[in-house]
């Protein structure tokens, strides 16, 4: 764990998450057993830099938890509630937990919540509750018959009205129905806890599930309460078991199973892109919190790489601004497009918004933009030009990271524009829908290479200098080459007459671009594979770098 | 229908009027049923000898089947009793105010409780992690779940668990 406290307003769950990649939960998920039916996308494995997925529906889940329970069931002896809880509280590790139980069950009964300690003494101590004949599994306790004692004072809200309803666990702590239904409630949907203890004080019972509905059946927003109840056991579930994880959009309840990605060490070969297959969007990482597709660099250098901009992030902010001044007559020039080749509205200069250079050059094969010239790094001998040294090389890739994010909003924002007025032209003249289409999937492909190529600046700041360096560097340029391209070409101005020529190249380029980002991403997919890429920097299930 | 917390912190503060409170704790302020103020000293022998602190606790709706947010005072002067549970802001790990809570304790048996905290310590320190906790906490000290080791429980302890 990262720190000694933390804020209860996140997932509610108050395991520990060290267990989730160290490998030390076993994997006894049997992926046959999923069935066809509960399959929301199959995915196959056809290329290098893509994962083997399953995306599971919370139902579906749900089967897989009720495999484990009946299982405990058909061993132990026990009911469907009672397997529930012992599950529950050794975070569904069924071999511990046979081992465990085997050993005394008592003391495991006890611990999870299911039997008071006293009950220790009494003779049959392992099926407490007989087994529900109802095919649910649902079965009143006879802890819900309203009891009957005389004086009785709820001793929470001191209510002694005699027609007053109250319960009680198996433990015979009683109060009244109104607190126990606030009680619930508030775990529920205020903590978010799927394990609701007693409410008396130091009594570590936990009330059964069928409790807990006939709690909430009454209540007006009982369907809500339950079904969050049966979101969070699900979210227990999946958090306990490494080769799942729930998808992390708001109010999403689908989760991603992806046994090839559950270890730590299986992070340093594989970039688990995942999607969790309810809608398009919800694209995650199934091997670290990042919640989108950092494709092609692996999630330890990603993290690195973030954690990096956190930490400078003020030194570097200035590269965000939109505005810039004309390196050859001080204008002020705004950036309102995704495209990278500046014209001086003024003077009329062309340069390249990222590395101020004349636009001319970067046309020519000598000249890469991406590349960071380490010489510089080399020349510096004192420690005041060496920190400047190492800061302008952190700024070079930074500002190149910076800049794909920022263009490829500023393009989304700009096809926007685009959009209306082709459906504008599509009134006013032949064109049909169809015809207008071309420049949506340009867009999206622009979109999808400058996140490729934002990180790829990421992973350059770390890949460790030499020939596969290089390698990588020249597949970048090409891919940011194609990019820009054809990003300009979707900035050109459009009249209703030079659609079928526009339309004819952007087809053209975008197919293209699609090419270069399919090598960058199989390319150093296969380097991980193949174990390629050195970095500069100790990074988790890497040899540690080379010192020169 | 009053709702439950007015209720029962109606009869707490009844109790608290008329029986009084264990020795060492005071009332010094309850004008409604938002904010108390308690004035807190250990009695006899203890690092604390002659000290006296300010507890404060807050209620909302839900009191008291969720726990007060209850915090030494910190402001006019006044300070947190240096503990190792204790934080320089006034916030205080302790299990029973956060998931070891039960409706049925009380204000006072909060204020026993953190007294008898205070009486068995044996070295005045801060939480090791202070300047860190202290720069990023939230105003409210229910937001925030303790991890500190051996949290201070109430006097029944659960059952002992099974180490996972
Ligand atoms: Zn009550
Ligand atoms: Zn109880
Ligand atoms: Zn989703
Ligand atoms: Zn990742
Ligand atoms: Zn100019
Ligand atoms: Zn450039």
């Amino acid at each position: 764990m990262s720190s000694d406290y933390e804020f209860s307003d996140d997932d509610g769950d108050y395991y520990d998450d060290e267990e989730m990649l160290d490998g030390t939960q076993e994997d006894d998920m049997d992926m046959d057993a999923f069935g066809e039916d509960f399959k929301v996308v199959p995915k196959g494995k056809h290329k290098a830099y893509e994962v083997e997925y399953d995306s599971l529906s919370q139902a579906a889940v749900e089967k897989l938890m009720k495999q484990d329970v009946d299982h405990i069931c058909g061993i132990f002896g026990v009911d469907v509630s009672t397997a529930n809880l012992l599950l529950r509280y050794i975070k569904w590790n069924k071999e511990r937990l046979i081992e465990k139980y085997m050993d005394n069950p008592t003391t495991m009964l006890v611990a999870a919540g299911v039997i008071v300690p006293e009950a220790s003494s009494q003779p049959a101590p392992a099926p407490i509750r007989t087994h529900s004949s109802t095919s649910s599994g649902f079965h009143i306790p006879k802890s819900l018959k309203p009891k009957v004692e005389e004086p009785f004072v709820c001793p929470i809200c001191f209510d002694d009205d005699t027609s007053i309803q109250t319960l009680a666990l198996d433990c015979e702590h009683t109060f009244c129905f109104g607190c126990w239904t606030a009680y619930v409630n508030s775990k529920i949907r205020d903590e978010g806890e799927h394990s609701i203890r007693c409410m008396a004080e130091g009594c570590a019972l936990v009330a059964p599930d069928p409790f807990i509905r006939s709690i909430l059946i009454p209540e007006p927003g009982a369907p809500k309460t339950w079904d969050r109840f049966q979101e969070l056991l699900v979210r227990q579930f999946v958090a306990c078991n490494n080769d799942l994880k729930f998808c992390p959009y708001p109010s999403c309840t689908n989760t991603v199973s992806c046994p090839s990605a559950s270890s730590k060490a299986s992070l340093a070969t594989v970039v688990p892109t995942v999607s969790c297959g309810a809608l398009r969007e919800h694209m995650f990482c199934f091997g670290c919190p990042i919640e989108s597709d950092h494709r092609p660099v692996v999630c330890g250098v990603a993290r690195m790489w973030l954690k990096k901009c956190r930490d400078d992030s003020e030194t570097a902010n200035w590269i965000k601004s939109n505005t810039k001044e004309c390196t050859n007559c001080q204008s002020t020039i705004e950036k309102n497009g995704g495209c990278n080749h500046m014209t001086c509205k003024k003077c009329k200069h062309e340069f390249c918004w990222v590395c101020m250079g004349p636009w001319s050059e970067h046309g020519t094969a000598w000249y890469s933009c991406n590349r960071f010239d380490e010489k510089t790094g080399v020349d510096a001998r004192d420690a005041q030009s060496k920190s400047r040294a190492s800061l302008e090389r952190y700024l070079h890739y930074y500002n190149r990271w910076a800049n794909h994010e920022q263009s490829a909003k500023l393009s989304l924002d700009l096809y926007a524009k685009t959009e209306k007025k082709m459906e504008d032209m599509q009134i006013t003249s032949a064109l049909t829908w169809i015809e207008v289409q071309f420049m949506k999937k340009a867009v999206e492909e622009v979109d999808k290479c400058r996140m490729t190529l934002k990180w790829t600046y990421a992973m350059a700041y770390y890949l460790a200098k030499g020939n596969q360096k290089d390698l990588f560097e020249d597949n970048q340029r090409d891919l940011e080459k194609a990019v820009e391209d054809l990003s300009e070409l979707l900035e050109s101005p459009i009249e209703a007459e030079n659609i079928p020529t526009l339309r004819q190249q952007v087809t053209n380029k975008t197919v293209y671009v699609q090419k270069r980002n399919e090598i960058v991403l199989e390319d150093t997919a296969n380097g991980f594979v193949e174990g390629r890429w050195k970095w500069n920097i100790t990074v988790e299930g890497f040899d540690d770098p080379e010192s020169d | 229908m009053a709702s439950i917390s007015a209720r029962r912190l109606a009869k707490e503060l009844r109790e608290i009027q008329g029986e009084g409170c264990p020795v060492g704790i005071s009332l010094l302020k309850a004008d409604d049923f938002a904010t108390w103020w308690f004035s807190i000293e250990v009695m006899g022998e203890s690092l604390y000898q002659n000290e006296a602190y300010t507890l404060q606790f807050r209620f909302d709706s839900q009191y008291p089947i969720s726990s007060p947010a209850v915090q030494f005072v910190v402001t006019d002067g006044k300070q947190a009793p240096i503990h190792p549970h204790v934080y320089s802001n006034g916030h205080i790990c302790a299990s029973i105010l956060g998931n070891e809570w039960s409706p049925v304790l009380s204000v006072v048996a909060v204020c026993v409780t953190l007294q008898s905290m205070l009486a068995s310590c044996k070295k005045k320190e801060r939480p090791t992690d202070n300047d860190r906790y202290v720069r990023t906490a939230p105003e409210n000290p229910k937001k925030v779940r303790c991890h500190l080791p051996k949290s201070v429980s109430s006097a029944n302890s659960f059952p002992d668990t099974i180490p996972l």
